[in-house]
């Protein structure tokens, strides 16, 4: 018998590209080709649109596409090599690139809306500034988050609701009690930890997947209470009015006693955002800051021993009860500061804000950026918070784009883009970066 | 007692609708082990394909009742085959070239997908509700509601009866396919050893391509089933009803087909009750507060195997 003949490159080609035609034409022909829409005016009368030149644009697209990929690169026998991996540096960045881009991204954070005021006037940088607060408000998140997710090894998906508690602490003491922004931001802090242990309890006893969808369960459960405690949280319709931060008692304001007028300047209404982008950095840099420093104490190495192995952490000795819980209260205390900073700039906040997407996104960036990497965090609420900002035209479109880059990102660098670790702990002075390969992932 | 009945019947129709979704989390997760996050997106887009064909065909509550039913077999028929063609293709794209990789990445690629396939839907079929007058408006009532006329009437729809009937009918020949066919022989291997399996010639890939397949087509007709029940849709129904069936295949014991089945009606039972006795908007806690309540108890749910902890 001889082997089944081989197809030739072509041949082969174009049945494999027949069959990615094929299943585009099934995905596209009902969802793409026919839209139900609801009539206007009386009646809900649904109707039928067709759009099958759509079906047609996307499976020649698909069938193109596909052809020339396997004539190119799949089906040789030799495919030239495009390592696009070739623009990251290969296994993660050494230590000393790693540094440098540390304070090349801190040095460009520092006069990034002076740089921005210089080029675009007071005007038109506001709302690249504005952007700039939003992607370190996603830093923050992410970094506290990467104490959970990162180091300790538990996977949380409802890490919003300590957001929530942190923003809804803030709005209602300012509500209820009349306290200003600086006393609020530590309760703020306070609470969302204290509301870390209450979930964190629990919990303890699960592991992985399990503790994932409880933690969702209850990040659920705070947004429904939010949404459904009317009298206490005003519902659906959020609460508003929630005071600005003031700058040492000076307020942001026109006239005398202001901010513009203590220290001589025309009064303008981005001294306010500048301040609110100098007030997430340095709480950013805080979150960084604490979390090095935990990394190389007792309690650190607790959370990366319990995320390499549970069995053996116990075995040694540790107290996986606090060491579970603080990693819990922590994370959440950062997320808590966030949150109560996330509703003295918006100056109104809603249930609508701190939905299940907002820790899907969070996760991702921790996982995009590289698990238990602070740079990659960075990097990755870069790329996905400002490319998403970036794209507002395509307002419709967005979302949908979103989604698929977190797929192809992932799919591209399963260990995220940073993917090397300095250890915390080396006998060499000087420690070189290893491979996340390396680093176990935590069974929660 | 009248009030209960009615209660009992809404939520074990709830209830099926959760089980079929259910079904989809717990193989995969049996035989992959990981959360796919976008099955209940899936669900969605099986929805929305029963909701174009139905559109397409032309059907109302005008058509002869017979030729109605021979209709929506058709929908139902080419709705499951058409989200499977989606289910497969979310496996290929999205979940195949990390097999192997490590845990988080799938779980990122599959909340990734979810976001996509609910955006493709807002986009490709618009963010309004669609709401589809209903098909069988014609009940039975089991109680006349006293000589007086004061009692509570209990009503049995058709539709629900057909969810029912529907749910039963696709279980037997579900549970049949995983005890005595080779699919289900090669998927239980999968399930308890995937590298040995593929060691004795199953193939593994096609075996766990084919399970997303039927998690898929499973899903679309839970998706048929609630837009005939509820009537209307929109592209956001997924998440919650996803979270749910998750849930419920949870209690039950996540990777045991029984348990998805029984989770499932707890699930729409525990949330009918509270709906109909406490508060409707209160519903959705109970459902997770117990979820987190057996999980903290019983990790492995009501029907699972427990976990060894091997060193």
């Amino acid at each position: 018998m001889q082997a089944r003949q081989k197809d030739s490159l072509l041949v082969a080609s174009v049945k494999d590209s027949l069959g990615g035609a094929i299943i585009t034409f099934a995905l596209a022909c009902v969802m793409i080709g026919l839209r139900v829409d609801v009539a206007s005016g009386r009646g809900a009368e649904l109707f039928l649109e067709h759009r099958w030149l759509a079906v047609a644009a996307a499976v020649v697209i698909v069938f193109a596409g596909r052809f020339a990929m396997n004539v190119f690169f799949w089906k040789r026998e030799d495919p030239p090599s495009l390592n696009l991996s070739g623009f990251l540096p290969k296994g993660g960045l050494s230590t000393g690139t790693s540094s440098v881009l540390k304070y090349a991204l801190l040095g460009l954070a520092v006069v990034l809306p002076f740089a921005l005021m210089f080029w675009l006037g007071a005007r038109g940088s506001r709302q690249y500034i504005d952007l700039a607060i939003l992607v370190l408000t996603y830093v923050m998140l992410g970094w506290g988050l990467n104490i959970v997710v990162g180091l300790a090894g538990l996977l949380d998906l409802g890490y919003v609701a300590f957001y929530a508690v942190g923003a809804y602490s803030y709005a209602l003491l300012a509500h209820y009690f009349g306290f200003s922004f600086w006393i609020c931001l530590p309760l703020a802090g306070i609470l969302a930890a204290f509301w870390g242990i209450i979930l964190g309890f629990p919990v303890l006893r699960l592991r992985g997947d399990y503790l994932a969808i409880v933690t969702l369960a209850f990040g659920e459960i705070i947004r429904v209470v939010l949404l459904n405690w009317y009298q206490f949280t005003g519902g659906p319709d959020g609460l508003s009015g929630i005071p600005r931060p003031s700058f040492f008692g000076l307020e942001f304001t026109r006239g005398e006693g202001g901010f513009a007028s203590f220290f001589g300047l025309d009064y303008s209404s981005i001294h306010r955002i500048i301040f609110l982008y100098y007030l997430i950095f340095a709480m950013a840099l805080f979150t960084n800051f604490v979390t090095m420093r935990l990394r190389r104490m007792p309690i650190g190495r607790a959370w990366e021993a319990l995320r390499e192995d549970e069995i053996a952490c116990r075995a040694l000795g540790i107290n996986t009860t606090t060491t579970k819980l603080t990693a819990f209260a922590l994370g959440a205390m950062f997320a808590g500061f966030a949150g109560s900073f996330f509703a003295t700039r918006q100056g109104f906040i809603s249930p609508e804000s701190f939905t299940f997407l907002e820790s899907a996104i969070i996760l991702a960036i921790v996982v995009l950026g590289g698990l238990g990497s602070q740079i990659g965090v960075v990097i990755a609420a870069i790329v996905m918070i400002g490319g998403f900002e970036f794209f507002r035209e395509f307002e419709e479109y967005r979302m949908l784009v979103f989604g698929m880059i977190m797929v192809v990102i992932m799919v591209w660098k399963p260990r995220g883009l940073i993917s090397s670790r300095t250890p915390s702990v080396a006998l060499s002075k000087n420690a070189k970066g290893i491979s996340a390969d390396l680093v176990q992932e935590g069974h929660g | 007692m009248d009030y209960f009945l009615q209660q009992l019947i809404n939520g074990v129709t709830l209830g099926s609708i959760y089980g079929l979704i259910a079904i989809g989390y717990t193989m995969v997760y049996g035989i992959i082990g990981m959360i796919n996050f976008a099955h209940g997106d899936i669900f969605m887009v099986g929805s929305f394909i029963a909701l174009v064909l139905i559109v397409a065909l032309g059907i109302t509550a005008a058509t002869p009742v017979l030729l109605l039913i021979l209709a929506l077999a058709l929908v139902l028929v080419v709705a499951m085959a058409l989200t499977a063609v989606w289910g497969w293709t979310v496996e290929r794209v999205a979940y195949r070239p990390l097999r192997g990789s490590f845990r988080l990445a799938p779980l990122i690629t599959a909340i990734g997908a979810s976001i996509a396939l609910q955006n493709f839907v807002q986009v490709s079929q618009g963010a309004k509700n669609k709401p589809l007058q209903p098909l069988f408006s014609g009940s039975f009532q089991l109680t006349d509601g006293g000589a007086d006329g004061s009692g509570f009437i209990v009503n049995l729809s058709y539709i629900q009866i057909l969810i029912v009937v529907t749910t039963v009918i696709l279980m037997g020949g579900f549970t049949y396919i995983i005890n005595n066919t080779n699919l289900g022989r090669s998927q239980r291997a999968c399930e308890q050893d995937r590298k040995m399996a593929s060691l004795l010639g199953v193939n593994v890939d096609r075996t766990i391509s084919l399970t997303f397949v039927m998690g898929a087509s499973l899903a679309s007709v839970a998706g048929l089933m609630f837009l005939l029940y509820y009537g209307v849709i929109d592209f956001y129904i997924g998440f919650l009803a996803g979270v749910k069936a998750f849930t419920a295949a949870v209690l039950g014991g996540i990777g045991s087909l029984p348990g998805a089945m029984l989770g499932g009606l707890l699930i729409g039972l525990i949330e009918t009750f509270w709906s109909g006795y406490f508060s409707v908007e209160y519903k959705d806690v109970a459902a997770f507060s117990i979820l987190a309540i057996v999980l903290i108890f019983m990790p492995e749910g009501l029907l699972g195997q427990p976990e060894v902890e091997k060193v």
